[in-house]
């Protein structure tokens, strides 16, 4: 449905590479997520595959058609809902609405079904004008003028930026009833712990894709085997990890720190108990776990 | 005893009939880190913007770093630091002019401003690109920059407003190391986040819902208290009770 080969794009003249030779296929239906942080190119792969940015090299079709050459069509069969709220801010809600669905030819009425479980959600508020809307309803709204023309493919960019844990989790339900819809859907996000919620992900920083498959692939693929492990005092325990031979990586990971050993011998967790008791740790908890996406990020972006 | 930096009673802030913040009282140590969470619309803004001394609250006492929230509005604001995600640095100004800027801003005198921005280039390993404009350089830098600047004049309290939002999650990292060392200096630490593994992080978190904190413990003892095995549960078991959408 959606495919990028060596796709390229350049700001400033050549000086600055945005994205960089990337190539990857979302399926028809697929849940699809763009996984990585701010600058990272998700934006500008975003604009080129809905056709308001032109690539520097590569190509890129949606639905079979070129984003270059057929962005007329593209656009009749897409929905976009960018990163930044674009609607009507002195519109209502029901007005901004309309206007969308005038735009492609259509009425909210013939395509309501689509919308409807999102949209009841800000009936309440439908003479109210769009840019006094909490930033949760804002999202509701512009996912519903996204998908009023009845799109195969959404591009989400970003839709659950600066949104509370709450309204986060009521997004990607959304999402997944729409998916049953048989639309496809590409979606970004800066939060990894989202990656689990897509099929396929692709992590991408700096421009270029560093890993493609599904979650639990891409976390039975890290290289070796990862600890958890805190004290009573988690900020010296950092610092004093860091400084043991054993130790290859640790970084800080919520409640515990995360950490890899040079080699996995059976001395070398007991050892290490013994080295942290010594410095005066008390209240050791030293495990083995099974990565998250953030670790296998971590991991790809340091190497 | 633990020193207070922060001293807040019933302080409350009302637009027309809406309560922004309702009431909240609370007390933040000297050298703390304490995480100010809740969801969009609990009034986190609105209760940060009092306590950097740039809203009247409309009742309710306060003092930040010994200064009355009413009265002493203008030393409050020199003895503090603030960054926010949105606005930190001019992009357009370059790495040694951003920290001449902030400095002066802050009331350092030429010899300090000559001092400081000296020691945070070499600090920070940014002698290459002193003289770039911020807006050439990667995220992860800037954002580190901004604190850097946010603290240059050794505030008593810097206020973070989501400061490693959107950052990827190995420069995220290196950012605590930067709050952990400020925290470690003495300088006390008011942070809101949308992380909930930087909410581990924190020495305390407070949780304010609709208005009201409903919640003021360490992460430990919250986790206890709502019978959750992460973070992420507890926000999620205060938050959903919310009623209010606004931002």
């Amino acid at each position: 449905m959606v495919t990028l080969e060596n796709i390229s794009k350049t700001y400033n003249e050549g000086a600055l590479t945005a994205v960089d030779k990337v190539s990857f296929e979302v399926k028809k239906g697929e849940l699809f997520g763009l996984i990585g942080p701010d600058g990272a190119g998700k934006t500008s792969i975003f604009r080129m595959l809905t056709t308001v940015l032109l690539p520097d090299g590569g190509n890129a079709s949606v639905n079979g058609l070129d984003v270059v050459t057929g962005y007329k069509e593209i656009r009749k069969q897409v929905g976009y809902m960018p990163g930044k709220f674009s609607l009507y801010q002195d519109l209502t809600v029901e007005e901004n609405l309309n206007f969308f669905a005038t735009l492609f030819n259509t009425t909210v009425k013939e395509n309501y079904d689509l919308i409807k479980e999102i949209y009841v959600q800000i009936e309440p508020f439908k003479t109210r004008k769009a840019g006094k809307l909490s930033g949760g309803m804002k999202q509701k709204l512009a996912l519903c003028c996204a998908l009023i023309h009845r799109p195969t493919v959404l591009f989400l960019d970003e839709p659950t930026t600066g949104v509370d844990t709450v309204s986060r989790k009521e997004f990607w339900d959304m999402l997944k009833r729409l998916k049953v819809q048989g639309i496809t859907i590409l979606v970004s996000t800066p939060y990894m712990d989202e990656a689990t919620l897509c099929e396929r992900i692709a992590l991408i920083q700096s421009g270029k894709i560093m890993s493609i498959d599904t979650p639990a692939a891409i976390i039975k693929a890290y290289p070796e085997p990862l600890f958890a492990v805190k004290s009573e005092k988690m900020s010296v325990l950092l610092q004093d990890l860091r400084k043991q031979e054993s130790v290859k990586s640790c970084f800080a990971f919520g409640e515990y720190h995360h950490l890899t050993f040079q080699e996995n011998s059976p001395e070398v967790q007991p050892s290490l108990r013994k080295n942290l008791e010594k410095l005066g740790h008390a209240a050791i908890e030293l495990k083995e776990i099974t990565p998250t996406i953030e670790d296998c990020f971590i991991q790809l972006m340091n190497h | 005893m633990q020193n207070v930096v922060i001293k807040t009673d019933k302080l409350t802030k009302k637009f027309g009939d809406f309560t922004a913040t309702d009431a909240i009282t609370f007390e933040v140590y000297e050298g703390e880190i304490f995480g100010f969470l809740g969801a969009n619309g609990a009034g986190k803004t609105t209760a940060m913007r009092m306590l950097c001394g740039l809203s009247t609250p409309t009742s309710g006492e306060a003092t930040i770093a010994g200064f009355d929230i009413y009265k002493d509005t203008e030393k409050i604001k020199a003895n503090i630091g603030y960054m926010s995600q949105k606005f930190s640095l001019y992009e357009d100004l370059t790495v040694i002019e951003n920290i001449r800027f902030f400095g002066g801003v802050y009331g350092l005198s030429d010899q300090e401003i000559k001092e400081k921005s000296d020691h945070l280039i070499d600090l920070l390993g940014l002698k290459e690109e002193s003289k770039k404009l911020v807006g050439s350089l990667p995220l992860g830098w800037k954002q580190k920059l901004a604190f850097s600047v946010a603290i240059i004049h050794d505030p008593k309290i810097v206020f973070l407003d989501e400061p490693t939002g959107g950052v990827d999650p190995v420069t995220r990292r290196q950012f605590w190391d930067l709050i952990y060392e400020a925290s470690n200096r003495g300088i006390t630490i008011f942070v809101t986040t949308h992380y909930m593994d930087e909410a581990e992080y924190c020495n305390r978190i407070s949780m304010m819902v609709d208005g009201e904190m409903k919640a003021l413990d360490t992460p430990t003892n919250l986790k206890k208290t709502y019978n959750a095995a992460s973070m992420d549960e507890v926000f999620f078991e205060l938050a959903r009770g919310a009623k209010r959408q606004a931002d």
